[in-house]
């Protein structure tokens, strides 16, 4: 939990620095140690204060008539701070100064912004017309040209990083309503344009970001009291082009019918961020105050009342917050820690692991799923097309598309567009995974591809599709005609994938599939690949091997007996025409009705399509499951060895409910008959064995008993005899 | 409370804070001075092996105080790190100053931690359970350190090089053991091996497989249950058995069957044993020692602080109980106390290996009569006395293993036994014959002959033929000896595991026969047992045994005490989280 401890004074403000909007101090920067921070007025003066001792260390001004425009920061590296006044004259003086007039001057070619200290690096300096020059690059030639980038918009907002070694600068403009996100990279030289997508009636207040993983969040405190997340990727190829950054909701200011109206927002940790506004309940005068909230769970962790007012602004540095109350500045020291449901019942482990948090935000899917439902069904020319492209399909290399970034459009684009091009856009889209709600546009996306398949046979992007549901968490749900048209296609090994990795298949798909697999020929099946580790570890027989075999045999050897050659030593005693010892189906087809077996069912609703299956299927199938079920049987523990092998419960209740399901042909199909017989027969020894054991742990019970009984005796009287 | 290296100063940390410090004086401690008191209450206490400093833990910081000047000079917060928000109480349990300078603690909250006095910086922090670590102690070397916790698990810590050969050593947790089921109250550090006592009433001897020499008897675990000293005494007339417990004694009439049968078999029970008599002991002192006399009519204990002597009257069923007054002050502390066979005197043994012998008086007095020292005078006390049916003879053991046999006709020192370097753990004297039988923690038997002064030929024998493996690695020693009043060559030995009638008639076995040969013998037909047959007579149908004695008519009573019974009465072990997995 988030707590706020008790609040001191760092210093008074002058007359300038009061209350309300437009009031209070033009910047707090953090100053060159760790507990210092560099106050810089709305007037002349700067000063660097020590926050624990509550006492300033240093107060420089400028003179009467000039005015700091550029809030003072501090070269870390070289502890030399750095100010401008009348937005092109640059100072850059030491702790030991005391005149700013006799420091160190640069006067410039154009309007400066606001200039960015890093904690390893030359400090950035942002021009108002958006070009970016480090310090030492400037100080060459103060006088260079400075470019104008962004023409009549007005920068808004500014922040730079290191992200490695790399400077990053991220400056937000706004023209006529619309902001307008720049994400400038030093190095690379390279300048990315983003437009914010666009709210309707509210617009953003307070920004803040955060650097992490080559992605920068950027969080917008907006005046309809939500705060919204963007996530900006560094790692942008195409360029020029301008692209509009989505948003999601993060966090909705409002507790129990009261709504706290933000003014700024600065971000605590992964999942804190702090918000100064003011917050007004319905029918009651609003007051301020100072709110950390808790983003995970969108909860209100803590807050604290400032009566006497603030401007507006809010520091964070070092755990603590700087604002204005009243006629001071004030210092909140905070304590905040990773909050988790696993914390609350005392059983944290590790925080790191549950970082990102699959579930879906349905409400964002609207405009998509329109877009596929209302889109006319069909287009003309789609088949010679795509016939075309085909077979460009393989070799064409991933073309950047920077405007893959709009799903909706991908979705479009799939109704008509070729192969290759989808293949390529939808390759785009993975690689932005970290777009919200992927989960559900991954969804939509195979639903628009599965209805391009009905439409158009050739069309079938069978890998993309074995990628989706292998990697992500689909279901059934998710994609309902997904199966259907794998079914169609006899795609079996998108099918076994599905049957393994959804939850959630409907038991007429599940039956569908059985029928499938059963029916399907084995020669086919060696020419698809499968996978086959559920049944690599039991599986016995290669029929290839087989033949060879029999082809080698010499010295009189019964062909009979060399057959079972290859198979274990304990089976080659026993008798050879034993229905269980073999595996009835080839290894590919056996390791496709494993994922049967291992889907979920009811038997309810399971059984009426079993009913439909051929006899000869059925055999074989039971044949199959009786194999299984001796070859669990075979081990102490009964079960299998191998990933995804079938357990004995799912091969117990798949035979009894095929043995249900066609118990008359069962009894009448004269090819049943030795398999039923032989299975009696097992089950029968097991039933009988089963019932021994249980004699023989009443017996046991009864000696414990009796032993008890004597043990209990406290006083007794016994004859001994020692000889 | 801690004692200096060198045993001549005394620190007591108290509840308010304060550290006493006492001067050790011969007879007893003189206050010296107190310490730097501060809040908080002192639980343990460990002095710098030099003498100078001492560490003081209390609950959430440790100091470390200045013997000399008396101030405090170090103040380590054992829990600075730890957030606000979730501090709770860290109570240090147990504190080791080391010669190096670290102070090591162990604390509730299950850590183990090392910290630099003088800094008061943390060294090593090491947390061995989620729960407290109670109890620690160092080895003499300084290089190993044994932890117990409250979880019944005891851990080993270990200085070891960093790399092999490296001159850099750090503390590594190295043995993890779990061998109680409650608290590790206590542990100790033998050059050999871990010692602990739990609140399940168990003390584990582990010896440290790397210290032992070779592999054999010395370096098996050890479990000890009970005290090895009786807990029980037996009125053989009266058939009363009188139970020690720590706070009460209870008083037991033997119950008794008019039936007979053959071996193995459980005869009815015609009259059943009687609870007679509770006697409360006054107090929070413990039941150091107990005593019922042969004719049932006197019971007596002694705390550390009180002696008291009861006469209890038996008229028909009813039973009536009366303190004797008068008692005689000059005895305590009493570590044992022995009735005369007559049950005209009683021997209480106490310090400086002096023996007071009391008068019992009819209808209900007593008197003292003498004060039995060893000629040489000792400083260890008496601790197992014995006496002889004649009433002529008086065995004492003190602590440094000498017996003194005295003659109480004359109230005079007879003889000592010849020294044997090794405790004794039970003795007695046969009615007949006057041989004093000794059984010694290392498992010999010896026979010494009061009259002759010397040991008997039968001791010699045994000595020079020596006794069984299997006899000799017996895990428990033998506590109590009895003699069979109908056949004199029988003697009675019991340890907790089993009992053993020892007949000096037969030969003794040698290496190849099997000691424990009872129900091989059973089997047996008449004339092949009789070449079998040796003298130890082993039964250990009766596990685990407190106390056997026998008694007129071949009767012999056994007292079992179940662990499982034991267990029953402690406290559930330490509380699992109830939520979670």
């Amino acid at each position: 939990m988030a707590a706020l401890c008790e609040a001191f004074t760092l210093c008074g403000l002058g007359p300038s620095g009061g209350v309300g909007q437009g009031g209070g101090v033009l910047a707090l920067e953090p100053g060159p140690g760790p507990d210092h921070v560099l106050l810089t007025d709305r007037g002349r003066t700067a000063t660097l204060f020590k926050v624990s001792d509550q006492k300033p260390l240093g107060c420089w001004s400028v003179k009467h008539g000039q005015i700091i425009t550029s809030p003072v920061v501090c070269n870390f590296e070289t502890h030399e701070y750095i100010a401008v006044h009348d937005d092109k004259v640059l100072r850059i003086w030491k702790d030991e100064d005391v005149n700013l007039d006799k420091v160190f001057k640069a006067t410039l070619s154009a309007d400066v912004y606001r200039i960015h200290s890093l904690p390893h690096g030359d400090p950035l300096v942002l021009f108002k017309g958006g070009g970016v020059r480090t310090l030492d690059v400037l100080l060459e030639a103060p006088q260079q040209e400075i470019e104008n980038i962004i023409s009549d918009e007005v920068i808004k907002w500014s922040e730079a990083f290191l992200e490695g070694q790399q400077p990053v600068l991220i400056f937000i403009t706004e023209k006529d309503g619309d902001f307008f996100v720049y994400v400038q990279k030093l190095k690379m030289n390279s300048l990315h344009k983003y437009k914010l997508e666009q709210q309707e009636s509210s617009s953003p207040l307070s920004f803040t970001a955060y650097i992490r993983k080559q992605i920068i969040t950027l969080l917008c405190l907006y005046s309809n009291d939500s705060v919204y997340k963007v996530l900006i990727p560094l790692q942008q190829n195409g360029e020029g082009e301008e692209q509009i950054l989505s948003k999601s909701l993060l966090l909705n200011l409002s507790i129990s019918g009261s709504v706290l109206k933000g003014t700024s927002l600065v971000v605590i940790d992964k999942d804190h961020v702090a918000v100064l506004g003011s917050l007004a309940a319905s029918g009651e005068e609003s007051k301020e105050c100072l709110t950390i909230w808790n983003t995970k769970f969108q909860t209100l962790q803590t807050s604290k009342e400032l009566p006497l007012g603030t401007s507006g602004q809010l520091w964070c540095y070092g755990e603590k917050f700087f604002f204005t109350h009243g006629k001071v500045l004030t210092v909140v020291i905070y304590k905040c820690e990773t909050s988790s449901l696993a914390a609350a019942v005392g059983k944290l482990k590790d925080s790191q692991a549950s970082d990102i948090s699959s579930f879906v935000n349905w409400n964002t899917l609207e405009d998509e799923e329109r877009v596929v439902s209302f889109q006319p069904q069909q287009s003309a020319a789609l088949k010679s097309e795509s016939k075309m492209t085909l077979r460009s399909r393989r070799n064409s290399v991933a073309k950047a598309q920077p405007d893959a970034f709009k799903v909706g459009q991908i979705l479009l684009n799939i109704k008509d567009t070729s192969a290759a091009v989808i293949e390529d856009e939808l390759r785009q889209l993975l690689l932005k995974a970290q777009i919200p709600d992927f989960q559900a546009t991954i969804g939509c996306v195979i639903t628009a591809l599965i209805n391009r398949c009905k439409t158009d046979p050739v069309f079938y992007p069978r890998n993309f599709l074995l990628q989706m549901v292998q990697k992500r968490e689909l279901s059934y749900s998710l994609c309902p005609d997904l199966m259907a048209v794998a079914l169609e296609k006899k795609d079996v090994h998108l099918l076994q994938i599905c049957l393994q990795r959804f939850p959630d298949i409907p038991e007429e798909i599940t039956y569908a599939c059985l029928k499938v697999f059963l029916s399907i020929s084995d020669d086919y099946l060696e020419r698809t690949d499968v996978n086959l580790e559920s049944v690599i570890c039991y599986i016995d027989i290669e029929p290839k091997n087989k033949e060879l075999k029999t082809e080698v045999v010499e010295n009189g050897f019964n062909t009979e007996l060399e057959e079972d050659s290859c198979d274990n030593r304990v089976l080659k005693e026993t008798h050879t025409t034993n229905d269980g010892e073999f595996c009835p189906v080839g290894p590919r087809k056996a390791a496709l009705l494993n994922a049967v077996l291992h889907s979920a069912y009811s038997e309810t609703f399971l059984l009426p399509h079993l009913k439909d299956l051929s006899a000869q299927q059925a055999v074989l199938f039971l044949r199959y499951l009786y194999y299984l079920y001796v070859k669990c049987s075979e081990k102490i523990n009964t079960t299998l060895p191998g990933m995804l092998s079938p357990t004995i419960n799912q091969i117990m209740d798949w035979m009894c409910l095929l043995l249900d399901a066609h118990f008359t042909v069962m009894v009448m199909l004269p090819e049943a008959k030795g398999l039923l017989s032989s299975l009696h027969k097992f089950v029968r020894a097991q039933v009988r064995f089963y019932s021994e054991l249980n004699k023989i742990e009443g017996t046991l019970r009864e000696l414990q008993r009796i032993k008890r009984q004597k043990d209990s005796q406290a006083y007794s009287i016994e004859v001994l005899e020692l000889i | 409370m801690a004692a200096n290296g060198g045993g001549t100063r005394l620190a007591i940390g108290c509840e308010d804070g304060s550290v006493k410090l006492f001067q050790v004086v011969p007879g007893g401690i003189q206050f010296e001075k107190n310490l730097d008191r501060q809040k908080g209450r002192v639980l343990c206490l460990s002095w710098h092996p030099l003498g100078t400093h001492i560490a003081a833990g209390s609950i959430d910081f440790i100091r470390v105080l200045d013997v000399r000047s008396g101030r405090t000079v170090q103040r380590i917060m054992v829990n600075y790190h730890v957030s606000k928000p979730k501090k709770r109480e860290c109570v240090v349990w147990s504190i080791a100053f080391l010669s190096d300078g670290t102070v090591v603690s162990s604390d509730s909250f299950g850590r183990v931690q090392f910290w630099d006095w003088e800094r008061g910086t943390l060294l090593e922090s090491h947390t061995v359970s989620t729960s407290a670590v109670l109890s620690l102690a160092v080895s003499e070397k300084e290089d190993s350190i044994v932890v117990g916790t409250s979880t019944g698990a005891t851990y080993q810590f270990q200085l070891l090089p960093v790399k092999a050969g490296g001159q850099e050593k750090r503390w590594v947790r190295t043995k993890p053991f779990q061998y109680h089921t409650h608290d590790v109250r206590a542990v100790a550090h033998s050059p050999t091996a871990l010692i602990s006592g739990g609140l399940d009433a168990q003390l584990v001897i582990r010896p440290l497989m790397e210290k032992v020499q070779r592999k054999g008897y010395e370096a098996v675990l050890r479990k000890v249950t009970f005290p090895h000293r009786c807990l029980v005494s037996c009125a053989r007339k009266a058939r009363l058995l009188l139970f020690q417990f720590s706070q009460h004694l209870e008083l037991w009439r033997l119950g008794s069957t008019n039936e007979t049968g053959k071996d193995g078999e459980v005869l009815n029970v015609c009259r059943m044993p009687e609870h007679l008599l509770q006697l409360k002991s006054k107090g929070p002192e413990h039941i150091y020692c107990s005593c019922v006399s042969p004719c049932g009519s006197w019971v007596a204990y002694c705390t550390a602080s009180r002696f008291h002597i009861y006469r209890v009257q038996h008229e028909g069923d009813s039973v009536s109980v009366k303190k004797v007054p008068g008692v005689p002050k000059l005895l305590l502390p009493a570590y044992q106390l022995q009735c005369a066979s007559d049950s005209g005197r009683l021997f209480v043994a106490s310090d400086r290996g002096s023996v007071h012998v009391l008068q019992l008086l009819e209808p209900g007095g007593c008197k003292h009569l003498h004060t039995l020292r060893p000629p040489a005078g000792t400083a260890e006390a008496v601790y197992l006395l014995a006496s002889s049916a004649d009433g002529n003879w008086l065995a004492a053991v003190s602590g440094d293993w000498e017996i003194h046999v005295y003659s109480l006709k004359h109230f005079k020192h007879h003889c000592a036994v010849p020294m044997y370097g090794c405790a004794v753990s039970a003795l007695a004297i046969h009615p007949a014959t006057n041989n004093l039988v000794i059984a010694y923690a290392d498992q010999q038997l010896f026979e010494f002959s009061i009259p002759e002064k010397q040991y008997t030929a039968w001791s010699r024998t045994v000595q020079n033929g020596g006794l069984h493996k299997a006899w000799l690695e017996r895990d428990t020693p033998i506590t109590h000896i009895a003699f069979n009043p109908q056949n004199p060559a029988h003697i009675l030995l019991h340890d907790v595991y089993m009992f053993c009638v020892l007949d000096k008639s037969l030969p003794l076995p040698d290496a190849s026969t099997p000691l424990f040969n009872q129900s091989a013998l059973k089997q047996l037909p008449e004339p092949a047992r009789q070449r079998q047959l040796h003298a130890f007579k082993i039964c250990k149908k009766f596990q685990p045994l407190l106390f056997a004695e026998l008694l007129e008519e071949n009767r012999l009573v056994l007292v079992e005490r179940p662990l499982a019974d034991i267990r029953a009465q402690l406290p559930p072990p330490v509380q699992q989280q109830p939520f979670g997995t």
